[in-house]
């Protein structure tokens, strides 16, 4: 029954215990900081709700593989690579922005990080070209956007277009098989710490390390305020462009790191690796509570818009639904989702 | 001032030595293996010079590049061919295009892939009008009008034969559970792969299909959808998966669960595939072939066009107007027949 929900919960007892050291220092966030955390719960709580529906749904229709550890280590597993490169768009989104590249930016990264030149490096040749890849791209697009003026949606269509190109150029159509023992050693259950996975232990690293940024740092409140009011953030002093540069970059390094553990998880690169995660961790993005004109979002509800469209494909997939049905009720279920959570927002505001 | 100049020298080092490493790191230095389509076409003297316009799809995928591969290396073995190739593009307006431009070189023969078969079946017909004969390479035109020759893969007989095999392996086991990982639904060819599969699986009273998924040729969705076949479920007998591109995902996936109960056979034959399959150190023991073959065999029918020949071996004064290949199923025993078709 809630075996998704020590993840869930974790990340929502994490909050609570960061948020109240905070809350003691009452003059800096004591004027916005209970007013958006209550509002912020209630988000929270909405999802977390469909969540459990799904459970319930899953461990219903199949009791036997759907609740056991293995599926639990696989729903993870499976959301950890989108996860990292949804909280790097979280914070796109919330600044105002849009990152369509993400996907062309992970395939583009897997492919020159499993080069046979590159995996002659090993380990560290192959995470270190993941990185830099994804750093670098994420740097085109914060230039174009921040100092060339592009609109955020042009640029980035821009780079999808161009680095899909460059990765089919490197890859020239084939499959790079990872030969790397101590890459692929990474992702079978012998490295599995306490029974986690390594993609997951990243997951939860990017995910913590990004709740803290938004949350507690001067970089996640400028984030936000550019986000709200672009103007008004630049009145205040802050060098909004510099922090658009930031914020791709950023969203590229998320997108190397994801490319890295698509490696590790698929032993091999591919130029069609990424597909359409753009439009995944939008909606990820989207149904966790990130408003796509910007200045409101948080990374818990993104990693939660993950988790449930990771559930939902794990219960169609043990269900033996066909991609005819599986695609129609995707789509019920992310309306569904994000009318849920607007009628809990209203029933707050009024 | 001096702080920041000094940050700003150990970026620039930095980025500079990253990017230094970086563009050594794209070469993919090819080891050249020699196509099986180059194993000289037996006896043929050189006749009269032919040029032939190809014109395929953009290689995004191994079997399609494998398919440029054979064309090209084909044509490269006859003294008499010379070969028109465009840059392959799946977007159907450039495509027409393309093949537009070839009639206009006037090439005496043409070699079409359609990105889409339908769409391009105009652009066939206006091909033959202009006294061109096309060779209608795999995707079939709508019309037969449009085409001179086609020459293609068996998608039905793919899953017959895979079924067959699985159904000849498991033939003296009771209940025994089949699980199926096809390709993109959205494909008349997943369908037509996934019912042969079926129909063959009917001559077996006792192996029941239990699961079917449907992953997107590509590695990362065999992965994820493999995984998820193997929880769900927690035993069976054999798999088969339509294409070996996905396959090296859902190997990957099969190796993370530590799976081994069950046999699994590959489809289209790649060479990683076709290597685990000879080094029979895992669950694949089969692969069901859809060969790019065929695009040696196009080029050799458009040469025969073009000189106004048959093909020798048969009784007939023309080539026939349709060659469906066969899918043959390759195993450890005929592994070594095969291994030099398989395409990265």
């Amino acid at each position: 029954m809630t075996q998704p929900a020590p993840s869930a919960q974790h990340n929502g007892s994490d909050k609570g215990a960061l948020a109240a050291p905070s809350d003691t220092p009452p003059p800096k966030t004591g004027g916005r900081g209970p007013a958006l955390g209550l509002r912020l719960d209630v988000r929270i709580l909405s999802l977390l709700g469909v969540l459990a529906v799904l459970i319930l749904v899953g461990g219903v229709t199949e009791p036997d593989a759907f609740l056991d550890s293995g599926n639990l280590q696989l729903i993870l597993t499976q959301a950890s690579v989108i996860g990292v490169v949804t909280v790097g768009m979280t914070f796109v989104i919330i600044s105002g922005g849009i990152d369509l590249s993400v996907g062309a930016m992970v395939a583009l990264a897997s492919v020159w990080a499993t080069t046979v030149a590159t995996q002659e490096y090993g380990f560290a040749g192959i995470a270190f070209t993941a990185v830099i890849v994804g750093l670098v791209a994420g740097l085109v697009n914060g230039v174009l956007i921040a100092y060339g003026r592009l609109v955020p949606f042009i640029a980035t269509l821009a780079m999808l277009a161009s680095a899909r190109g460059l990765a089919l150029q490197i890859t020239d159509g084939k499959t790079q098989i990872v030969t790397v023992d101590s890459v692929l050693d990474l992702g079978l259950p012998d490295s599995y710490i306490l029974g986690i996975p390594p993609l997951v232990i990243m997951f939860a690293v990017v995910t913590v390390i990004g709740w803290l940024v938004l949350n507690r740092t001067t970089f996640g409140r400028r984030t936000v305020a550019v986000g709200g009011n672009a103007e008004a953030a630049r009145l205040a002093g802050i060098d909004v462009r510099r922090q658009r540069l930031y914020l791709y970059l950023l969203s590229g390094l998320c997108c190397g790191i994801a490319a890295f553990m698509l490696i590790v998880l698929a032993g091999s690169g591919q130029n069609t690796n990424g597909n359409l995660y753009e439009l995944d961790a939008i909606a990820a993005a989207i149904i966790g509570g990130t408003l796509l004109s910007g200045g409101r979002g948080t990374i818990v509800g993104s990693v939660l818009g993950v988790l449930i469209f990771t559930t939902i494909t794990n219960i169609f997939a043990l269900n033996n639904l066909q991609t005819d049905v599986q695609q129609i009720a995707k789509g019920a279920i992310i309306v569904a989702a994000v009318l849920v959570q607007g009628r809990g927002m209203r029933g707050r505001e009024t | 001032m001096p702080e920041t100049s000094r940050r700003g020298l150990l970026f620039g080092t930095a980025a500079v030595s990253a990017g230094a490493f970086l563009t050594a790191c794209t070469s993919n230095e090819p080891k050249k293996t020699e196509s099986a389509a180059n194993s000289a076409p037996a006896g043929d003297e050189p006749g009269k010079a032919v040029t032939i316009g190809f014109a395929g799809p953009q290689a995004d995928h191994g079997w399609l590049n494998a398919i440029n591969v054979n064309a090209k290396s084909r044509a490269e073995t006859y003294s008499d061919v010379t070969l028109e190739t465009t840059e392959g593009s799946n977007d159907t307006a450039a495509q027409i295009g393309q093949v537009k431009t070839l009639i206009n070189k006037k090439v005496d023969v043409l070699v079409v892939l359609p990105a889409d078969g339908k769409a391009l079946t105009q652009v066939g017909l206006e091909a033959m009008k202009a006294g061109i004969p096309v060779v209608n390479l795999d995707r079939v035109f709508a019309s037969p009008q449009a085409y001179r020759c086609w020459v293609g893969g068996d998608n039905y007989g793919m899953g017959l034969n895979a079924g067959h095999y699985i159904g000849e392996r498991l033939k003296d086991k009771r209940n025994a559970k089949v699980v199926e990982l096809a390709g993109i639904d959205n494909l008349e060819l997943t369908k037509q792969r996934s019912q042969g599969f079926a129909d063959a699986l009917k001559n077996y009273s006792n192996i029941k299909l239990v699961a079917r998924q449907a992953a997107d040729f590509t590695v990362e969705s065999g992965q994820a959808k493999m995984a998820q076949l193997l929880q769900a479920q927690k035993q069976f007998d054999a798999l088969w998966n339509h294409d070996d591109d996905q396959g090296v995902g859902a190997l990957r996936a099969i190796e993370q669960a530590g799976r081994d109960e069950f046999i699994m056979v590959g489809g289209a034959g790649a060479k990683s595939a076709m290597d685990a399959i000879k080094a029979d150190d895992s669950v694949l023991k089969a692969t069901v072939l859809y060969p790019p073959t065929m695009a040696a065999s196009a080029i050799d029918l458009a040469r025969a066009l073009g000189q106004s020949k048959g093909v020798s071996g048969l009784a007939e004064m023309e080539i026939p107007t349709s060659l469906t290949l066969y899918s043959a199923v390759v195993t450890k025993d005929n592994i070594d027949q095969y291994l030099p078709t398989g395409f990265n």
